[in-house]
Parts: structure tokens; C-alpha cells; sequence
């Protein structure tokens, strides 16, 4: 309460009936533990200030104690929906670090199950959208599709959100021999349930009413904040890094970056949506494809990279994801930072929920598909 | 007028919109057999669990409560959080010489990210992950286990 009246007493502009309230830490729209601090007149927004700490694990410094293949697994629990496209990132960058050229079998199976986590994050984000706007049938039908997704991650990986699949020198297991059944399977399915999330949620005259028009970010607030992933891109923001920093597979595959000009609620919507169906052309064209060959390559017991200052990006769900290692060439790193795309998102929220109403501001939050321990980590 | 028109035009597509999505919803509703939901609790015997679920770590013990490990720690080393304690022994060998052998092979369950590290270091095969998922208990002293079966010893020819 100090802290409330603290703000109220420095704000200059007071006026009579404006005042705070706190969205969070435990709300159920803002899926974890995040604080938005709302300057409020009446309904409208005049402020949105987002307090984190809530839910800081400590990521980075832990991995200072660990070793490089043990970093991998604790990057899972960050963006626990993107953990396959973590864990590549820490791969990636140690590979690159030692000169270590993984074979193509990995590179195709590290794509497609990117490919696969990003359809299981959209699905997901999707199913929670419309339940922040008050569909709850929605949740069901994502659910329902997201299942199947994490069905072949256990069959392959062993695990279903956690997965620790690409370590460094490629990954922890060969494909399960379904795995390639299991995934036409599961396109074919899901190509005829996608358009029934369109009827469902996307033509619904509520939704495009509370969506459409509402929270504008124009194209130069996105680079201006670096607003990345679909959140950016729905701006004009052209940031995808498997089009213009191709990594593993991404240079063998033909696919579109979906861009919008309009930049409001909807439009980021859209952009999501669009995704899901090029995901599925993606894989589509690498799983008839994967050479034979290892699925990893031998490293050494104990993995000591150079010294020197490495850095690696890759694109998650919700944006650029950068892992930069400080190694001082001992066995430990020296420091680790994550760019975490959800940080550098969130803070966009100001801008744009500014002048809208506290009821688009849980829109505009939804379709910034927020993941408190990416920003929190 | 016009407006009225448009008015009453803009209410007819707002219902349309809205029962295209109960469309959807009714077909589920009246085909009840595509059910995805499983019954838990009630079928565990028919539940399939994927081979490589890792639920927990176990060590095999043959008929004989034999089993692979030789105390080398590389899990030990390999685990990030310290789930995995070796506590050793000396044996003396009929030829007089000294050999380590595990004592207890230490498993903290509760510490456990379930990362497959142990598993994959470990050179004998010794632990694998086993696909027990059940793991709730009323005392969390319970969730520290040790791995090695009382009286077990190490299988011939299981060199480090």
C-alpha cells in the first residue's frame, strides 16, 4: 500500500477520479505471477506500469555453475512452450563455438520439432485468447489438438514440456520409428480442425468487435521497443529470423513470412493464425526428407568451449530468442544472458494500451502471448 | 432509413457469425462418441505410457538382485542439480587388492528435473529412466531413494 500511495503522491497530473489498481500478480489473465501496475479514470487507461520479479528463478546465474550440455535443460523452463527452439539456441551456440557441424539428419529433425512446439504454442495461445475473452469453449478445442503434439514429443523426446532434446552435438535420442506416421497423422488431422478454429473464434462478431481497431503499434514502435515474433511482424516489423537468419534447416524450406501493415489487436490475431498454417507446410516438406545418418555427433566428456564472447539467435513462438556465452575456457561459463523476446514485448504494453479501455487492455495482453518465466527467467 | 437498414443488417451477421461457431460446437455435442477425454484414475490398466517417458530413475536388478553399477560417479557429476549422491565402499578381492564398489546410489526424486543427463552419461548402463509417473506422497522424506536393492551386488563382468 506504501508503494500505491508512494506513486500517487509523485504523479502530477492527479486528478480526482483517477486512480490505481493492481492486475496481478495472481489474475487469471495474465497466465502467472505478473503485476501491472493501471492508472485508471474511470475505465480508461492512462498508464500501465509492469512490476516483474515474481517469479525471477535466477536462470543466468545458475548457469554460471553448471556445464554447457546441463545449461541446456534449465532453458526448457523459460519459455516452457518454445522449449525445443531454447534448447536449439544453447545447441546452436556451443556447436558454433567449438566448429562442431552437425549432421543433416539433426539439422531436419531439430526443424521439425520447432515447427511442431510453434504449432503447440500457437494452439495453445489461441485456446487461452479466446478464454481471456470470456469463450471458454475455445480452451477446449486447443487443448484437444495440443495433445497430440505432446503425444509425439513423449513418444520421441520422453517428455512433454520439458523435453531437453537438442543438446550440444545434436540430440538426445534418434526419432522414435512412428514419429514420421504420428506427424503426417497429425497434420492431416489438424489441417481440418484449423478452419474450424476460424468459424469458431475468428469471424465471431464479439470477438472482432473487442478486437478490431483496438491497441495500435505502428511499425516503428515495434523496432523501437523490439517488439518481435508475430507481435511484431502483425506492425510490418519484418523480423523473422528463419527467413533472414536461416539456422538448421530453414535455408532447404520455402516458406512465407506472414506481415500485416495494420498493427491493432486483430491483426496480430491474424498473423498467428497464418502461422499455424505455414508451420504445417514446413514440416510438411522436411518429414518425407530426413537423410539417413547420426543423430549426434561424439563430443568430449567434458565440453570446454574457446575463450571469447559467442552469440546465437533463433526465432520462438513469441519472438528472438539470444543466448550470449561469456567463456573464459574452463568447463563452466563465465556469464550467460538470455534475450528473452517476451521481456522486450511486455514493455511495449504501455504505449500501446494507453487510452484504451482496462477491458482491452486483457486483449491487447492476450495477444502479446506473454509467458511470465520467459520475461522473469 | 438507411441506417436502420444497416443497422438490422449489422445485427442478422453478428447472429450469423455467432451461430456458425455453435455449429461447431453442436456437431461435437451430438456426436458424443469422438470423446477425447480419458478416464484416469479408473484406467490405469489400459493407460499406454511411451517407452521413453521419463518418469524417474531406476537401477535394474537381474533374478539374481544383481545389478550394472560400479560407483564411478560419472551421474553424480553429470546431474545438475544434485539429485544423485554415490556413497562408496572398499572391497577386498580374494587376490588381495582393493576394488570400489557402491555402497548407496543415493536418488533425490525431489530435486529431479528429469533431464536424462545420468542416464545418458552413465557407461555401464547401469540406471535408465523408468515411467512411474505417480510420484505423490505424504512425506517428502519418501521421494529420497536409494537405487541399489539391500544385499545386491555387481553383475560379472561389468567393467568401468
Amino acid at each position: 500500500m506504501d508503494e500505491l500511495r508512494e506513486v500517487m503522491i509523485t504523479t502530477d497530473e492527479i486528478k480526482t477520479d483517477e486512480y490505481l489498481i493492481n492486475m496481478g500478480p495472481q489474475h487469471p489473465s495474465t497466465h502467472g505471477v505478473l503485476r501491472l501496475l493501471v492508472q485508471l479514470e474511470g475505465e480508461i487507461v492512462h498508464n500501465v506500469q509492469p512490476h516483474i520479479g515474481y517469479i525471477h528463478s535466477g536462470i543466468e546465474k545458475m548457469a554460471e555453475s553448471l556445464s554447457y550440455p546441463q545449461i541446456g535443460h534449465l532453458t526448457d523452463r523459460m519459455d516452457y512452450l518454445s522449449a525445443h527452439q531454447n534448447n536449439e539456441a544453447v545447441a546452436l551456440c556451443v556447436e558454433n563455438a567449438l566448429q562442431v557441424e552437425v549432421p543433416d539428419r539433426v539439422k531436419y529433425i531439430r526443424t521439425i520439432m520447432s515447427e511442431l512446439s510453434r504449432l503447440a504454442s500457437h494452439q495453445l495461445w489461441w485456446c487461452v485468447m479466446g478464454m481471456d475473452m470470456g469463450a471458454l469453449t475455445t480452451f477446449f478445442y486447443g487443448l484437444r489438438d495440443r495433445e497430440d503434439i505432446l503425444d509425439i514429443f513423449e513418444e520421441t523426446c520422453g517428455a512433454r514440456l520439458t523435453v531437453n532434446y537438442s543438446i550440444p552435438g545434436g540430440l538426445m535420442f534418434d526419432i522414435h520409428p512412428n514419429f514420421q506416421r504420428d506427424v503426417k497423422a497429425f497434420i492431416k488431422k489438424f489441417k481440418t480442425k484449423l478452419p474450424e478454429y476460424d468459424r469458431l473464434l475468428s469471424g465471431n462478431v464479439i470477438f472482432t468487435e473487442r478486437t478490431k481497431g483496438v491497441g495500435f503499434l505502428s511499425k516503428e514502435d515495434a523496432i523501437a521497443y523490439g517488439v518481435t515474433g508475430p507481435t511484431g511482424r502483425a506492425s510490418g516489423f519484418a523480423c523473422d529470423l528463419r527467413k533472414h537468419r536461416p539456422y538448421s534447416a530453414y535455408d532447404k524450406v520455402n516458406f512465407k513470412e506472414i506481415l500485416s501493415d495494420v498493427g491493432d489487436t486483430y491483426a496480430r490475431y491474424q498473423v498467428r493464425m497464418a502461422e499455424m498454417w505455414e508451420s504445417m507446410s514446413i514440416i510438411e516438406q522436411l518429414i518425407d526428407n530426413i537423410p539417413e545418418g547420426d543423430y549426434a555427433v561424439k563430443m568430449k566428456g567434458v565440453v570446454k568451449l574457446p575463450e571469447g564472447e559467442f552469440y546465437q539467435r533463433v526465432e520462438t513462438a513469441r519472438g528472438e530468442f539470444g543466448v550470449f556465452i561469456v567463456s573464459d575456457g574452463k568447463k563452466n561459463p563465465y556469464r550467460v544472458k538470455f534475450r528473452s523476446p517476451g521481456f522486450s514485448n511486455l514493455f511495449a504494453i504501455n504505449h500501446i494500451a494507453k487510452g484504451w479501455k482496462i477491458a482491452d487492455l486483457v486483449a491487447i495482453m492476450s495477444t502479446f502471448d506473454l509467458v511470465i518465466p520467459d520475461i522473469d527467467r | 432509413m438507411k441506417s436502420i437498414i444497416s443497422y438490422i443488417t449489422e445485427i442478422l451477421k453478428g447472429i450469423w457469425t455467432l451461430l456458425t461457431g455453435m455449429k461447431v460446437t453442436a456437431k461435437y455435442f451430438f456426436t458424443p462418441w469422438k470423446h477425447v477425454t480419458q478416464q484416469y484414475p479408473e484406467n490405469r490398466k489400459t493407460l499406454k505410457i511411451a517407452e521413453r517417458f521419463r518418469g524417474e530413475v531406476i537401477m535394474p536388478h537381474n533374478e539374481n538382485n544383481e545389478h550394472k553399477c560400479t560407483g564411478c560417479g560419472i551421474c553424480e557429476i553429470n546431474c545438475p542439480n544434485g539429485s544423485i549422491e554415490i556413497i562408496t565402499k572398499s572391497l577386498i578381492l580374494e587376490d588381495g587388492k582393493k576394488k570400489r564398489a557402491i555402497d548407496q546410489h543415493i536418488y533425490h526424486l525431489g530435486m529431479c528435473t528429469f533431464c536424462n543427463l545420468c542416464v545418458k552419461a552413465c557407461p555401464t548402463g547401469a540406471i535408465v529412466m523408468g515411467q512411474n509417473f505417480e510420484h505423490a506422497v505424504w512425506d517428502r522424506s519418501t521421494l529420497t531413494k536409494v537405487l541399489n536393492q539391500p544385499g545386491s551386488k555387481i553383475m560379472e563382468g561389468v567393467k568401468d
